[in-house]
């Protein structure tokens, strides 16, 4: 009774929804606009500043002592917070996205507190919560610990700040993983380490790297709270975005540029790696 | 491995989700723990297995307390309805999970982990699936190697939480038959949570009607299903024609139709009844046999497999029938729609008070 009225469907789909071609061409331009103008332009400028004194002088300029140390404080910074900051981000991941308790919504909107605050303001509450004029500062002081003004400060400054990058990155994944498999897990006899070991950690993996490759790039690049807390001692106290800063106000411009372009470097370090991360979570969701 | 639950209470926020839980599972059972969504029958399933603490009660498995062990130490097996498999674990190393995580003193073996897997795998006919991934496997695929992953561990109790309502209607059957003959070669005393009074009453040695926390019946399918204690086990049994009326001496009113009431419910005085007759229960003929028979005319009807569905509007009735009979006896009696034939209520069932459909 049923007779085949319907035709196959032409093998080349063809698009019903599309804007028109001036619209593309308009966003593309728009696009491009925003890039020269923002991105590539400046960068250009930062390379070209860099080296306008020749090879030399910037090979130099970023290996005069002062350089290093701020290079050293820096890298020191960032491997002390990101793993300090993948622990807090994770235990704060967990705890919202597989316990029900009471303050977990507040818990949730407080996490990008360090966000919503200006860096400078991050920078200013802790020297008043430690610095030597206050009761907690002094008592710190009279013990021979140094916070404010030392490097201390600057690290918990930039655990501040950048600690909500992993959190973040790893609340939505796990809320959409959901708790069935460590349940299934506990289920079958795993103890809590064996369910982080074997299930939780290899499902968020790729999530947690993610956050902390993101954690890394602001460890390196912030400015303000650091700014705040660190006192600008050139050697001792002074990161790379600060030791730019120092130098650029000294009229000392193609130095500073040299040094800027190593945060450069590293930004775009950070650009290729957090690209190819993404290729791989992409793989993986197809995969698995 | 017989479990018993003593007065069970578990209450959430705003709601109680089990109100005095009493039930004794023999060893060997399975059981079908069936209501409608949300009326506490998978929260009950997860006490079982410690994933949730009741709020009072007991959980005795073979006559020890086991309310608050934790579940690793329950040795429950348990299958989800969306499987929980292990997505980065391929297909062995998830039904090996359990064994690998044993502490090493009871841990087995490598090569009697990999006989063991095997064993399970050909069990539940997944053996050529040991390298694959779940993401590459179909949904029966999957909850069958989530099976295998639940025996590995010899439990003690199998807890299945409606576990083939994902799949769809053809793989849901296959799986339902292949489970009912699994259950009888390994023999573990096994709960399953389902809504689908089918499954229920085709899989199970015994069904628990759960409804609003509570227990309305427990018993063989055969009991359940014929001698059904309330309206709502009836109602939720099958296909039913509800008709509101009254009872009063003996006598059921439906309409301007009467007829008598069942033995139990010969002396009550006047009061609201509903009157409940599944379709395949109701006779159509052309020829008047009885007083009781009603007058009705073929509203519709629908082809419904081996059946043919008629759609009545009788006489004295405010609400419509709906009646099935075999497509032979319809062929037989030349029946077509707007005609007017006779219609026979059989094994109506009266329950009185306020139950609402």
């Amino acid at each position: 009774m049923l007779k085949q009225t319907t035709q196959a469907s032409p093998p080349v789909l063809k698009k019903r929804i599309s804007d028109p071609r001036w619209v593309q061409i308009l966003l593309i331009g728009l696009m491009l606009l925003f890039f020269t103008g923002f991105i590539f332009l400046p960068l250009a400028l930062v390379f070209a500043q860099a080296f306008q004194k020749g090879w030399s002088f910037y090979l130099e300029s970023i290996r005069e002592p002062y350089a290093v140390e701020a290079i050293k404080l820096t890298l020191l910074t960032t491997a002390v917070v990101v793993p300090l900051n993948a622990v807090f981000g994770l235990s704060a991941a967990w705890a919202i996205t597989k316990f029900n308790f009471a303050g977990k919504t507040a818990l949730k909107s407080l996490l990008d507190l360090p966000f919503a605050v200006s860096p400078v303001i991050a920078g200013l509450i802790f020297v008043l919560l430690v610095g030597s004029r206050t009761p907690f500062g002094s008592w710190l002081g009279e013990h021979g610990i140094k916070i404010i003004f030392s490097t201390p400060g600057i690290i918990i400054a930039t655990l501040f700040v950048t600690f909500p990058f992993v959190a973040r990155e790893l609340i939505p994944l796990m809320e959409a993983q959901g708790r069935d498999e460590e349940e299934a897990a506990v289920t079958l006899g795993a103890r809590g380490w064996q369910i982080f070991g074997i299930i939780t950690l290899p499902n968020i993996r790729l999530g947690l790297l993610y956050g902390m490759i993101l954690c890394s790039a602001r460890s390196i690049g912030e400015f303000g709270a650091v700014s705040v807390v660190s006192g600008h001692i050139r050697g001792q106290t002074n990161t790379i975005p600060l030791h730019v800063e120092i130098l650029y106000s000294e009229y000392n411009f193609t130095a500073s540029f040299a040094v800027a372009s190593l945060l450069v470097f590293l930004a775009l370090l950070t650009v290729v790696l957090k690209s190819s991360l993404e290729k791989q979570f992409q793989n993986n969701s197809l995969e698995h | 491995m017989g479990i018993e639950l003593r007065n069970i209470t578990k209450k959430f926020a705003t709601y109680t989700a089990l109100d005095n839980i009493n039930l004794n599972i023999n060893s060997g059972e399975l059981i079908a723990l069936l209501g409608p969504s949300g009326c506490g029958k998978t929260t009950l399933l997860r006490i079982i297995a410690g994933l949730e603490l009741p709020n009072s009660g007991q959980i005795l498995l073979d006559n020890k307390d086991t309310t608050n062990l934790p579940p690793r130490k329950k040795n429950v097996g348990f299958v989800f309805q969306h499987y929980a498999l292990f997505r980065r674990l391929n297909v062995f190393e998830n039904v090996a999970f359990g064994l690998k995580v044993l502490p090493w003193r009871e841990r087995p073996s490598r090569s009697e982990i990999q006989k063991r897997v095997e064993h399970l795998l050909t069990l539940v006919q997944m053996e050529w699936a040991m390298k694959r991934y779940p993401s590459q496997l179909s949904g029966g695929q999957r909850q069958r190697v989530a099976l295998a992953r639940a025996l590995a561990v010899n439990p003690k109790v199998l807890l299945l939480d409606e576990p083939f309502s994902a799949l769809d209607a053809k793989v849901r059957q296959e799986l339902r038959r292949w489970l009912r003959k699994l259950h009888e070669e390994i023999h573990v005393t096994s709960i399953f949570v389902t809504h689908d009074q089918e499954e229920a009453l085709e899989l199970a040695d015994r069904i628990v009607v759960v409804n609003k926390g509570r227990i309305e019946q427990e018993g063989t399918p055969q009991e359940v299903y014929d001698q059904p204690a309330n309206a709502f086990v009836y109602n939720f049994l099958g296909n039913v024609n509800v008709f509101h009326g009254r009872i009063n001496k003996g006598k059921v009113t439906l309409g301007n139709h009467q007829f008598d009431a069942p033995e139990e419910l010969k002396n009550l005085e006047e009061k609201p009844s509903q009157s409940f007759v599944r379709p395949h229960e109701i006779g159509i003929s052309r020829i008047q046999s009885s007083d009781s028979d009603l007058l009705g005319t073929i509203r519709e009807v629908r082809l419904l497999g081996g059946q043919i569905g008629l759609n009545l509007e009788c006489e004295g009735l405010d609400l419509p029938i709906e009646a099935e009979i075999p497509r032979e006896h319809y062929i037989n009696l030349q029946l077509a729609r707007g005609e007017k034939v006779y219609v026979t209520l059989n094994r109506v069932k009266v329950f009185t008070g306020d139950y609402e459909i």
